[in-house]
């Protein structure tokens, strides 16, 4: 097992695996969320309560979604890296936060402007909203340990107990944000967490957020060759594939 | 009936508390800090009885964890400097239960401190008696949690420059629950509301921080001495 | 009329174009920055390589093949 992990895992082939593999990823992006705009911005109906404004789902939705996967994937890694001391997985881990963290700064960003008008506040301290902006504060953690700590190794697997840690925290964090709001609650009435879905709403929506992933995955793999080449710069076969 | 392993963890325990003690006037400071930024907010936000009735018990519990964070520097820097924590790491004893012994004598002289003046603060800020109680038990439970949380924050960051505004970015989303649901819980019990399902959950965030954490805190204090 | 009415969105045009302007410009964003760092990186390898073979010295740093040895 192990020895299969480490040859799949060995950076010259991943470094080529995934440079194989980027073009068809993007270009499954673009196709995805292509499709995805078109059924958003065009197709689908405009609800009966919110008017056009409801729109901001199509991108709202599947941020969130993408914060809360991108946590999840950017643990696994760490906790893969951590346990089989896979340098590919520690390097998974490290170039995934950033991306996390703009698809949580960007459910946070359209939340709010989706609240803005509708509820006519900049900010509202919904459970949804309230579990993301904390999911934020993880993932800058994260990425600040990860920039204050010199070498390499230590800072991976420091930051695998801490995605670690925070992962055990995240169904604490969203549960307690879920009771907390139910006590406050005041006008938020939460059309942000159930917007009624018929199909022609939920298509776009199901396309746009595998667009997301799709997008993921490409930036994922561009980050984690740009680290390799960085850390294996002095390697011969960095030398021959870069010619 | 000890065994090594106990008796091991009680001379720790011992041990930490007898320098703790050495160093009276150092233990001073989160209280007196804790003291300080209550007092604040009477002068910041007014002195009307009701506002400082609904909002005191968010304070109080916000100016704990700000004075629990000063604290938790010294939690591992005297040894780390020392080199007593590298033997801790390679002693016989898994490390995870020495941990606790250590974080249990820095809740003893940081978080007790803290529950003993919040009355007295709690009269500051015009608590009903009902409200005072919730607010004790709460901080109560809430305390050591916030120790052992703490401990993992530091030991990731142990040696680190600037290392005391990492562990407060660190520790911020990993203590809200807690947060939430002490606060939440005299706001409960002013409202009439049942408060023990509060208590549960605290309760409950306690018993897993206790049985977790010291595993999570080895495991960074290995990482961080790079053994 | 349809396309005044599309960029208009109901009167919500600055928030729903906002938002979607903004998912635009972070995906962009975040896409292109490493691509981009990438093509740097392969360009100074280039580079580094080049001035290597031309000026051969005593190695004190071995180019180690992709096992270490």
């Amino acid at each position: 097992m192990i020895a299969f992990l480490s040859r799949w895992a060995s950076l010259p082939t991943f470094y080529r695996l995934a440079g194989r593999l980027l073009p068809w990823l993007w270009g499954l992006t673009a196709v995805l969320m292509g499709a995805g705009l078109i059924g958003a911005l065009v197709l689908a109906p405009v609800d009966y309560q919110q008017g056009q404004a409801y729109r901001i789902l199509f991108v709202h939705v599947p941020s969130a979604w993408m914060a809360m996967f991108v946590y999840m994937f950017m643990a696994g890694a760490s906790a893969v890296g951590f346990i089989w001391h896979l340098k590919l997985a520690e390097i998974l881990a490290r170039v995934s936060a950033p991306l996390g963290a703009a698809f949580t700064g960007l459910a946070l960003a359209t939340g709010s402007l989706w609240g803005a008008r509708m509820w006519n506040t900049w900010w509202v301290w919904d459970a949804r909203l309230t579990s993301v902006l904390l999911l934020f504060f993880l993932y800058l953690g994260f990425m600040a340990l990860q920039a204050a700590i010199e070498d390499r190794r230590r800072a991976a697997r420091a930051g695998a107990v801490l995605a670690l840690v925070g992962v055990v925290n995240i169904p604490i964090i969203h549960y307690s944000v879920e009771w907390w709001n139910t006590l406050h609650q005041g006008a938020t009435v939460s059309k942000l967490s159930n917007p009624s879905m018929t199909w022609d709403m939920l298509w776009p929506l199901l396309t746009m957020a595998l667009g997301f992933m799709a997008y993921f995955a490409a930036a994922v793999l561009v980050r984690a060759r740009c680290e390799i080449l960085e850390r294996e710069r002095h390697r011969r076969w960095v030398v021959e594939e870069a010619a | 009936m000890s065994s090594p392993l106990a008796a091991a963890w009680w001379g720790l325990l011992r041990r930490d508390l007898t320098l703790s003690a050495r160093r009276l006037g150092e233990l001073g400071n989160p209280v007196v800090f804790f003291a300080a930024v209550v007092s604040l907010f009477p002068l910041a936000l007014g002195a009307d009885t009701a506002l400082l009735r609904q909002a005191g018990p968010g304070i109080v519990w916000v100016a704990a964890l700000l004075a629990t964070l000063l604290s938790l520097e010294g939690l591992f820097r005297a040894d780390f400097e020392d080199g007593s924590l590298e033997q801790l790491l390679l002693s016989p004893h898994p490390t995870s239960v020495l941990i606790s012994a250590k974080v249990l004598a820095h809740w003893l002289t940081t978080g007790v401190p803290l529950l003993v003046i919040t009355p007295l603060l709690g009269v500051l800020l015009q608590l009903s008696p009902l409200a005072q109680a919730v607010l004790f038990a709460g901080l109560l439970l809430g305390t050591p949690t916030l120790s052992l949380l703490g401990s993992v924050a530091v030991a990731l960051t142990l040696g680190l420059p600037r290392g005391g505004l990492l562990v407060s970015v660190l520790l911020l989303p990993l203590f809200a629950p807690v947060l939430v649901f002490g606060a939440g819980a005299v706001s409960s019990a002013l409202l009439e509301m049942p408060v023990l399902p509060y208590f549960y959950m605290l309760g409950a965030e306690l018993v897993l921080a206790v049985t977790l954490v010291p595993l999570a805190t080895a495991a960074a204090l290995r990482a961080s001495l790079g053994s | 009329m349809r396309i005044a009415e599309f960029f208009a969105m109901g009167g919500y045009a600055p928030y729903v174009w906002g938002s979607y302007g903004l998912a635009l410009t972070v995906l962009v964003y975040n896409a292109w920055i490493p691509v981009r760092r990438h093509r740097r990186l392969r360009l100074s390898i280039q580079a580094e390589t080049r001035t290597a073979s031309r000026h051969p010295v005593a190695p004190t740093h071995r180019i180690s093949n992709e096992n270490g040895a």
